[in-house]
């Protein structure tokens, strides 16, 4: 996994609250057993006019004019600027690598669906809860400013705005750990191979109808 | 001192060891697979030359891509086949306790043939790469959905990275009346906490009409915990729950099954437990469901009518309505057993076992689809339900109404194979996602019960279940 530190990234702003999975990237392209390639899918039925298909060449597909990834404004945004409950629907992680695939490492919403929101960590990504009134400052300027960038620290746990406004974010040791560094969390788990050894032998004592 | 819930008892059978920030790993005892959420996994162990912890916690079979008709033909797409035989070469290279390959009698949707065969069990942690393990949370075993970086790290370690809940009891007592099922009690709950309700929560459900559920509506029910933002659904084992599982493929036997038994009689909430949250509902007070937008909280009474943006204060929730009345072809204020519709779908995880065909089957007998309604698909979670139903009789029923009777999978839930609506088509439909473009793209989704489904199949628009 890539590390991720700090940015000064450019902001798109998405404003619907209940973003689900389906709408991030649509059924048909999850028959892919890769793991890259999502990003040109990104909001497919809200990006294009036709109905996308997997392998299809997005280059000259018909566009919605009007939604945020198609406006020349937001080219090359780093920062997903979101609404309540982004994310919910399916655990599938074809979510968050087609967002990746896409270009964005943040995404700022007031909350996100739990399993999209460990998905993201696991891919680069960082997702950041921000008070409602916070978010809909951050929507106002971005609405007003072109060019509008957030900068974000992982390392102190900070966002901030061009005029130097700045909010800090959680996020567990274990996790601003393992972004910061690119870790492989199955390295890091199986250092604790014997522990789980251990644990498995006196579970299998205790309840042994469940490792038949 | 406070008791301990549940999920506090799932939970803590389970700590491997604990961070100092709070958090765990997690041993994970049963670990279900199909073949959308699994391939990059299996491809990252390869890369790593690692191998699976172990094999035989595994329970697999294909079931989104598979087709439900003409399997002779076998899968027409040959993306779709890809994938199903990227799961045959996984497992036949990795392994597994149960694999059911595409055609195999047994196969089915997986939050399906986990329980049937005894896989899932009380006390067990439960995870698959799909939201709706939800669903095995009705055994009382603590079961979720991960994402594909997970399905690797617990095939590689047998156990999850994960912190601890917070806890939510929702109680429901009373009796629900007549024509309202564990669908509509789910939908219900739904449309009072909302889609991001259970967000950071395990959600225990208890209360008189929990308990009265068969444990096929305990299913439905824990399986619709994920659309209220929860990952997982609880309902504490009991009689009903030990009663399903005897004699059962998987389930333990002997000696082994005194012992179990005596230990599920532990898994429930401590009288002096403490949850972080409570809701309690009256049951004689919920009514047939349905939705009218895109989103699962967006659901009313039968006998309601479509809601009206203008009344709505709020900006952004006036936003979700508008948007949502203009994807469904909806005008405010229309009653809701007004809306025609175009398809039925009765199946999915949540509306596909024995218990809710023969619900849909009563309501159907001796009566034929309306002129209107294109296509009513009936598909059947598993082989196993299949046969059942089969011989029941009920596939009769559902044909002699103009109801197609399919093989078991996914199907139009999700739209992954050639079951699906076309733009502007739209469904009443047993599932449990009416998002966006879910069942097709365009394609616009009601979720009803089966009952409310095959009522709406005779009917050809929404109609109360109580007075048909």
């Amino acid at each position: 996994m890539k590390a991720f530190t700090t940015l000064n990234g450019l902001v798109c702003p998405l404003d619907r609250a209940n973003v689900d999975t389906d709408a991030i990237i649509p059924k048909q392209f999850l028959k892919s057993i890769k793991r890259s390639g999502f990003g040109p899918f990104l909001f497919d039925e809200w990006r294009y006019k036709d109905v996308g298909e997997p392998g299809m060449d997005c280059t000259n597909r018909p566009l919605k004019k009007d939604f945020v990834l198609n406006q020349p404004r937001y080219k090359g945004a780093q920062v997903l600027l979101a609404r309540d409950n982004f994310g919910c629907g399916s655990s599938r992680e074809h979510a968050p690598w087609a967002i990746e695939d896409c270009g964005f490492c943040v995404i700022i919403a007031p909350s996100f669906a739990d399993i999209f929101f460990s998905n993201c960590y696991k891919n680069g990504i960082l997702p950041i809860v921000a008070s409602a009134a916070i978010v809909d400052q951050l929507f106002r300027e971005c609405a007003a400013q072109k060019g509008y960038k957030l900068r974000v620290d992982l390392e102190t746990q900070t966002v901030r705005n061009p005029a130097g406004e700045w909010f800090t974010f959680d996020i567990t040791p274990h996790r601003k750990h393992c972004l910061m560094n690119g870790l492989d969390e199955i390295g890091l788990t199986l250092q604790h191979a014997n522990e789980i050894k251990a644990f498995e032998k006196k579970h299998k004592a205790a309840q042994p109808w469940l490792f038949n | 001192m406070a008791g301990k819930t549940l999920y506090d008892k799932l939970w803590e059978s389970h700590v491997v060891r604990e961070e100092s920030d709070g958090t765990c790993l997690i041993y994970i005892d049963r670990h279900l697979m199909h073949e959308v959420t699994s391939p990059q996994a299996f491809e990252g162990l390869r890369l790593a030359q690692r191998k699976a912890w172990r094999k035989d916690s595994i329970v697999a079979n294909p079931d989104h891509n598979t087709p439900t008709n003409n399997w002779d033909g076998g899968i027409k797409d040959p993306i779709s086949r890809l994938q199903v035989e990227t799961l045959d070469a996984n497992i036949k290279d990795f392994g597994a306790l149960v694999y059911f390959p595409f055609k195999h009698a047994n196969q089915g949707i997986i939050h399906v043939i986990g329980p049937e065969n005894g896989t899932t069990l009380p006390g067990m942690t439960v995870v698959c790469g799909d939201s709706h393990t939800s669903t095995h949370g009705a055994f009382g075993a603590l079961a979720h959905g991960i994402g594909t970086s997970e399905v690797e790290h617990v095939l590689a370690t047998q156990t999850l990275i994960a912190k601890r809940s917070k806890r939510m009891l929702i109680k429901v007592d009373g009796k629900v009346g007549a024509g309202v099922t564990a669908k509509d009690i789910a939908l219900a709950i739904i449309g009072k906490i909302g889609t991001a309700g259970g967000t950071g929560y395990a959600i225990e459900f208890g209360g008189a009409a929990i308990r009265a559920l068969s444990m096929e509506g305990r299913m439905t029910l824990c399986n619709m915990a994920i659309e209220g933002g929860a990952r997982a659904g609880l309902v504490a084992p009991d009689a009903k729950t030990v009663a399903y599982l005897k004699g059962r493929q998987y389930a333990p036997k002997g000696a082994d099954w005194d012992k179990a038994v005596a230990y599920w009689k532990t898994l429930v909430s401590d009288r002096n437990a403490k949850f972080d949250t409570v809701i309690e509902m009256d049951a004689a007070k919920i009514e047939p469901q349905v939705t009218w937008g895109t989103s699962p909280e967006q659901v009313l009474s039968v006998g309601a009518k479509v809601p009206n943006p203008a009344k709505e204060k709020d900006a952004v929730k006036r936003g979700s309505i508008e948007r949502a009345l203009a994807y469904m072809g909806l005008k405010a204020d229309t009653p809701i057993n007004q809306i025609q519709i175009d398809k039925v779908f009765i199946g999915s995880c949540t509306n596909s076992r024995i218990e809710d065909l023969r619900a849909a089957a009563a309501v159907a007998k001796g009566k034929r689809k309306a002129a209107n309604v294109k296509l009513v698909l009936v598909v059947p979670g598993s082989g196993q339900v299949k046969r059942q139903a089969e011989a029941e009789g009920l596939d009769k029923i559902f044909t002699a109404a103009g109801f197609e009777w399919r093989e078991p999978g996914c199907s139009m839930c999700l739209a992954m194979n050639a079951d699906r609506l076309a733009a502007g088509e739209r469904c009443a439909s047993t599932s449990n996602r009416n998002f966006e473009g879910r069942q097709g793209a365009g394609g616009r989704t009601h979720l009803v019960s089966p009952e409310m489904a095959a009522a709406a199949a005779i009917a050809g628009h929404f109609v109360d279940i109580r007075s048909f």
